[in-house]
């Protein structure tokens, strides 16, 4: 078996793996993480979501051999309970979700975004946050809650 | 309750605590200073956990923080059927909030005796309960000691409204904190130590048989544990998820399957439903005192799709057999029927069954979750005592699922010669929209469908009219006709899968009565806002048509291109009130920009939750007329993924204002369904608005516009 090599939330991780199998398989099945969410495994809902760089990707739909090399971040990898993410802190706020399933994926999109554009506007949200699909209707919260996030990172 | 006129009949339970009356299946109390609240209805990602949270925290004068809410199992937990049809805070929060109001009073007589005071002199504050001359004892002290049980007996008198501080108030809920952590609270990121990963093989054309089963290819596969078949059921039980994964599809490459059985033309719905032989209730019946005479009559046809469930995650549940007892864990909203219903596969007493439940992803009705539970029992018959864990593909969720029921409405009025409706004739041609588990001698499971010996496919049914109905629901008309005569076909054939989807016919019903009413009212020239005012009496219905009037304010100046409809519902006729006004903008497609809603479900018990209820109805309703219906063709449901069953996107979200008007001295109702009817009706007279054309064939699309600008011209 090949050795994949990538920083995973931080930490080098080494995983010995038929390198085309999906990044989200290796996350859940072999890691035993419970972040990203598996929903379509065609990359069409965003429920696994992680960050690659500096963009929130589908995991399910991204090769083992295509991370070689790179930083992952998962939403284990965004905050804790103790330090959270100040998404993390506006979804709570804000109590922006129903179910929750797709809200893993959400959060690494906007993270992604933040990074890339620290002041987004709501319609900016809207855009970042398209490939995401969320099937109870909480969309008007979360785009609520990332702005806030914003706004809080903003103010430092 | 206590502050009505007292009521001659003795007192009674309330029927969730009558059916289980033993106050400890309840609530327990420890010693450390927690109490733990055992309801038998399921969080669904409906915030239910919270609400019955606050109650609890509420009648016994504790902080809500102290409150640990326990997930329903067959073990423990009170029966209380299914979490369905925005029942949990009626039957749920009323039998909780009856169970605290007794025990706090048991426990202030045991108070009462330990500290030699009278009960009337004591006080409860977050546990802590105090007299005169500062004598205190608490429940966390005296918990050894109560015992709870006994059974609950009727006369308790719950405290009255305005001595609530929690429930009425918006508060966090329990849940959210774990899910924006990505920590394990669905039932997907559960592993149970030793647990194998299962799939099921199912054919892609409806009710197919699998003729041939070759297994060499499977067999090939790294982990493999077990190939399993009984009849058309197949699966297979694997080491790891991946496995299961390779080892499945190996699986379908060496299946040979029937040709299955025909569908009906998806072009032509109401034909196929008015065609098929049916079982026909007059649902309602009021004659006229003085009948008016009819100068015309005028008749319209609504339909809706088949609409698919479309969880985010797909169905998953796990089973583990010790000798002839199987547990089995599961986002059922039900978890005793669904017990009911694998007994009856099983051909095993219910003794020996525990199903326990766990969170999965938003449930808007019966999907797959308990078909996923038989799937997972099956399978883990080859795994030796090991638990397997069983999940749906995208694929298999979006066609093997139950949808909800396609509908064909028509309506006919008779209108004097002032356009007054004076006869009003409402017919229904529909699917049954409940085949739920655990209600008949038959099982509803599909894989009981599929087996060497199989059960008989279950035809959908509706539920009684007592209960709300199903394909009839909100068919009676709240506005003050003075004959109408409602009629309900239910379909005895069932070509494609069908059961209980949220509103169930309601959301069809509103469609088509408001849509209709919204047209007489153009054609006489008034005002839909006041057409409907003038024909209600019921003031609760007509403060909710004027908060979300006055909100939205109702009725702007016409623009080119934008819409304005308003739709009104009363949930079942017996739950929530509900107004929607929309406003659409039509360009290349209909795109709702906003929508403004007015809501009275009694006493609020978390405010901010019932608004996240009504806003996410909203938004879903939305989608629902937008985009969605089921596709196929006639052989196999096509939809099978988001690219062919899309939902609406972030970009294509409306922006949704919610007023509640707050009733703290009437019993609370249900949230999560009273958007739907509304919003879907003050949708499509809103696209009437903007262009002129009345769509009565959802979804409303680019399509289904020009369709009926065709047939207009």
């Amino acid at each position: 078996m090949p050795t994949v090599r990538f920083r995973l939330n931080g930490a080098e991780t080494e995983i010995d793996a038929d390198p085309d199998r999906s990044l989200l398989d290796i996350l859940r099945g072999q890691i035993g993480m419970t972040g990203p969410h598996f929903g379509c495994g065609a990359g069409e809902c965003g429920a696994c979501n992680v960050i690659i760089g500096d963009h929130a990707v589908p995991a399910c739909d991204t090769p083992l051999w295509s991370v070689a090399g790179k930083d992952v971040t998962t939403i284990e990898g965004l905050g804790t309970i103790e330090r959270p993410h100040p998404l993390q802190r506006a979804f709570i706020t804000e109590q922006a979700l129903q179910c929750g399933y797709c809200v893993s994926g959400i959060l690494m999109s906007a993270a992604a975004l933040l990074k890339r554009n620290p002041s987004p506007t709501s319609r900016e949200v809207k855009e970042a946050l398209d490939r995401n699909l969320c099937r109870c209707g909480s969309h008007n919260r979360i785009v609520r809650a990332v702005l806030r996030a914003a706004e809080e990172m903003a103010a430092g | 309750m206590n502050q009505q006129a007292p009521d001659p009949s003795p007192p009674k339970l309330p029927v969730s605590l009558a059916a289980n009356p033993r106050l400890s299946s309840w609530l327990k109390f420890s010693s450390d200073g927690q109490v733990t609240v055992s309801p038998g209805k399921v969080e669904i990602g409906q915030g239910i956990v919270t609400a019955l949270a606050q109650i609890a925290a509420d009648e016994l004068d504790i902080d809500l923080s102290r409150v640990q809410m326990v997930r329903a199992s067959t073990t423990a937990s009170p029966n209380e059927g299914v979490t369905s049809g925005s029942l949990s805070i009626q039957q749920s929060g009323r039998a909780l909030r009856h169970a605290c109001a007794e025990v706090r009073r048991i426990f202030l007589q045991q108070a009462a005796e330990r500290l030699g005071v009278g009960i009337d002199t004591l006080d409860v504050e977050d546990g802590t309960i105090s007299g005169p001359g500062n004598v205190r004892t608490s429940y966390w002290e005296l918990a050894d000691e109560v015992s709870l049980n006994r059974d609950a007996a009727p006369g308790v008198t719950p405290k009255i409204v305005t001595s609530r501080t929690v429930a009425g108030h918006s508060v966090q809920r329990v849940d959210i904190p774990d899910k924006v952590f990505g920590r394990a609270r669905f039932i997907h990121d559960q592993a149970l130590p030793g647990m194998l990963h299962g799939r099921v093989l199912r054919p892609e054309n409806a009710r197919a048989k699998l003729l041939q089963l070759r297994e060499d290819g499977a067999r090939e596969v790294a982990d493999l544990v077990a190939i399993v078949r009984d009849g058309s059921f197949t699966g297979v039980v694997s080491e790891t998820e991946h496995g299961a994964e390779q080892a499945v599809q190996a699986l379908r490459k060496g299946a040979t399957w029937s040709d299955g059985d025909p569908l009906p033309d998806e072009g032509d719905l109401a034909s196929f439903l008015k065609a098929q032989p049916a079982e026909s209730t007059i649902i309602d019946k009021k004659t006229a005192i003085s009948p008016g005479a009819a100068a015309r009559t005028i008749r319209r046809q609504y339909t809706r799709p088949y609409i698919a469930h479309a969880s985010i995650a797909p169905s998953c549940a796990m089973a583990q057999w010790d000798g002839d007892r199987v547990h089995v864990w599961t986002h059922s909203q039900g978890v005793y029927l669904l017990r009911a219903d694998l007994a009856l596969v099983l051909k095993l007493p219910v003794e020996n069954i525990t199903v326990e439940h766990m969170e999965g992803a938003g449930c808007y009705g019966h999907n797959a979750a308990d078909d996923v539970a038989l799937d997972a029992v099956l399978l883990a018959r080859a795994a030796g005592g090991r638990p397997v864990r069983a999940q749906w593909s995208r694929q298999g969720e979006m066609s093997d699922a139950p949808f909800g029921a396609a509908m064909a409405i028509e309506i006919e009025a008779d209108l004097d010669a002032q356009g007054e409706i004076v006869g009003w004739r409402h017919e229904i041609w529909s699917n049954g929209h409940a085949a739920r588990p655990g209600r008949a001698s038959q099982p509803a499971l599909l894989a009981g469908f599929e087996l060497a010996n199989p059960f008989p496919r279950m035809i959908s049914t509706n539920p009684p009219q007592a209960n709300g109905g199903g394909g009839d629901r909100n068919s009676i008309p709240l506005y003050d006709f003075p004959s109408w005569q409602i009629e309900s076909h239910r379909l005895t054939t069932m070509p494609i899968r069908t059961s209980a989807l949220r509103t169930l016919g309601a959301q069809g019903n509103v469609f088509a009565i408001e849509s209709f009413i919204d047209e007489l009212a153009a054609e006489r020239g008034e005002d839909p806002v006041a057409f409907r005012l003038r024909h209600l009496r019921d003031e609760r219905a007509k403060d909710v048509i004027r908060a979300a009037a006055t909100r939205a304010r109702w009725k702007l100046e016409k623009q080119p291109g934008i819409g304005h409809g308003i739709g009104f519902a009363r949930y079942k006729n017996t739950g929530a009130y509900c107004a929607a006004i929309a406003e659409i903008e039509s360009a290349e497609d209909i795109s709702v920009r906003k929508l403004t809603l007015a809501v009275d479900v009694g006493e609020a018990i978390n405010p901010d939750g019932v608004i996240n209820q009504i806003e996410g109805g909203a938004i879903q309703a939305t989608s629902w007329v937008l985009k969605e219906r089921v596709r196929f063709d006639h052989q196999r449901v096509t939809s099978t993924n988001w690219t062919e069953y899309p939902i609406l996107r972030f970009s294509e979200v409306p922006d949704v204002e919610v007023e509640i008007i707050q009733r703290p001295d009437m019993d609370p109702v249900g949230a999560g369904e009273a958007a739907h009817g509304p919003v879907t009706a003050a949708i499509a007279s809103a696209v009437f608005d903007a262009l002129g054309v009345r769509v009565r064939h959802l979804p409303i699309t680019r399509d289904s516009i020009i369709a009926a600008m065709e047939l207009t011209s």
